[in-house]
């Protein structure tokens, strides 16, 4: 394995609201190299979503350190970080929150190429229709206004907007929990060919291990704000050690086609 | 129990401003004691079918054929003789009443129960949907529950009056898997011990192969098939069916990436 792109060390990260204290990352340290998928599972408030925040610099950690491609990311402030920006991006499950409202599907895309000062205006038109074929979507959806496309085609969308800025890495945050099981193979080959084509690095959270087992080199268990196994896809799934990584192993429905219990 | 819970024919349904109907020509019949998985994808039909099962279609909505009760030899009363478990526990409660009054207005309602008896009625089932600590769940409003929690609390109430017929619509697709697991067994555990007829919708195929006997395929608002699960999932007759089967992901899917990062 080579050097990692992501490494996180002891992020700890308590949130207080009411009175009342929970903590939703407790000494999460993990790692990514380039090019390689992390698959994060866990049950429903075992902090992987604030992990993802605080990865990307959304949310700010009580504690620990994040290095992202030989930089210190959890120390950059202001240009320095507005710059590492564009090298790590995401895609969330409901692009519908994520996206202004108003935007078409070329504002979508073309917003990162702007924002980023990453090409010129008259070059975006292209750049955005490429984005857009790359990702499976036709050119004439460009003026569609984001509400009015399908589910499946609103999170191809956002994975056209995660890659204008030809980022290093994507977290993904239940990216493909919302879409019907049609939709979400299409969607998952998508995104490992991408990986493949542009050796994107991928953090790919969800609370299904099937899933996250189908489309991840290595997988950490999470639970109470802590990950409390990691190891290959295949070993996590055929030998899972603790007791979250086994509930989650034996709560995947099977397709049983005897019928019954 | 024997016989038929309810027979549809020809149930057409179109919400007013729809470009295309929601369901049309159901034809469909449920066994009292079945327990049917009804699936589809999204815009199938298969809320919509749940409504109208339950007589909670909104009122813009314009129905042509028939639901007959034969075994009720009239019309069911929602509540009564039909509870209803939605996909968002948190939405069916009211935020404001503690979830043991909730469940205990049910009771008393519908089966006259008075003030004592109901709240009696109310701990029992919550003991019986394994809420732990029962007594303090009582006294919980709707927030300080867990989503697991509040969907026992929602299958409590939708139970409490002892419906022949529990419809489920999506009840644990805003759940994790862990606690997916242990609301399906739940709700299976509970049918089973009193009898009732099951209409459980999903849009996952493999989480309906694990209890239901039968299997209801829906399709851009059209039956697509319907049959005993067994049957269904090993020789589907739609090419519906076969897209929803071959979409699954299990433990057992092959892996769409090499074993090791390049």
């Amino acid at each position: 394995m080579s050097a990692p792109l992501l490494a996180a060390h002891g992020l700890s990260k308590t949130f207080v609201a009411g009175g009342r204290r929970a903590v939703a990352l407790d000494g999460v340290s993990l790692s990514v190299a380039p090019g390689e998928t992390l698959g994060l599972v866990g049950p429903s408030g075992c902090g992987k979503s604030t992990l993802a925040r605080v990865l990307l610099r959304l949310t700010e950690p009580d504690e620990g350190r994040i290095d992202f491609a030989g930089a210190e990311l959890s120390a950059l402030k202001g240009e320095r970080l507005r710059r590492m920006r564009p090298r790590i991006q995401m895609v969330f499950q409901d692009p519908l929150s994520a996206f202004n409202p108003r935007a078409t599907v070329a504002d979508a895309v073309g917003d990162p190429l702007r924002i980023h000062r990453l090409v010129p205006r008259r070059e975006r038109p292209a750049a955005v229709a490429a984005l857009l074929e790359r990702v499976g979507l036709s050119a004439g959806l460009a003026g569609r206004p984001v509400h009015a496309v399908s589910g499946g085609q609103r999170q191809r969308v956002a994975i056209a907007r995660a890659l204008a800025t030809r980022p290093e890495m994507i977290v993904l945050d239940e990216a493909v929990s919302a879409l019907d099981v049609t939709v979400r193979g299409r969607i998952l080959d998508l995104l490992v060919s991408l990986q493949r084509e542009r050796g994107i690095a991928c953090l790919f959270i969800s609370h299904d291990l099937a899933v996250v087992r189908a489309v991840s080199h290595r997988i950490a268990v999470m639970d109470g704000g802590r990950i409390v196994e990691e190891g290959l896809a295949r070993q996590v799934v055929a030998e899972p050690r603790s007791p979250t990584a086994r509930a989650l192993v034996a709560a995947v429905p099977r397709l049983a086609a005897g019928g019954g219990i | 129990m024997s016989g038929l819970a309810v027979a549809l024919s020809g149930l057409s349904v179109a919400h007013a401003g729809a470009a295309r109907p929601a369901l049309s020509g159901i034809d469909l019949a449920i066994a009292a004691g079945t327990r049917l998985a009804v699936i589809g994808e999204s815009g199938s039909g298969k809320s919509t079918l749940a409504l109208a099962l339950a007589g909670l279609l909104p009122d813009d909505a314009s129905v042509e054929g028939r639901l007959a009760w034969p075994g009720l030899g009239r019309a069911p009363l929602a509540g009564r003789d039909i509870g209803f478990v939605f996909q968002d526990a948190g939405a069916s409660l009211n935020p404001v009443l503690r979830v043991g009054a909730q469940v205990a207005e049910v009771a008393r309602v519908h089966l006259g129960l008075s003030r004592r008896d109901a709240a009696a009625h109310a701990r029992a089932l919550f003991r019986r949907v394994r809420l732990p600590d029962p007594e303090a769940a009582m006294r919980a409003f709707p927030h300080q529950l867990s989503g697991g929690q509040r969907q026992r609390v929602a299958i409590a109430a939708a139970i409490a009056a002892r419906p022949r017929l529990l419809i489920a619509d999506e009840p644990t697709s805003a759940l994790d898997t862990i606690v997916q697991a242990r609301i399906v067994s739940l709700l299976d555990a509970l049918v089973r011990e009193d009898g009732m007829t099951l209409v459980f919708v999903t849009h996952d195929i493999a989480l309906a192969s694990g209890f239901a006997d039968r299997i209801a395929v829906l399709d851009g608002g059209r039956l697509a098939e319907e049959g005993p699960a067994a049957a269904v999932l090993s020789a589907p007759r739609a090419s519906q069916t076969a897209r929803l089967i071959s979409g699954h992901i299990g433990l057992d899917t092959p892996p769409l990436v090499a074993r090791a990062a390049p």
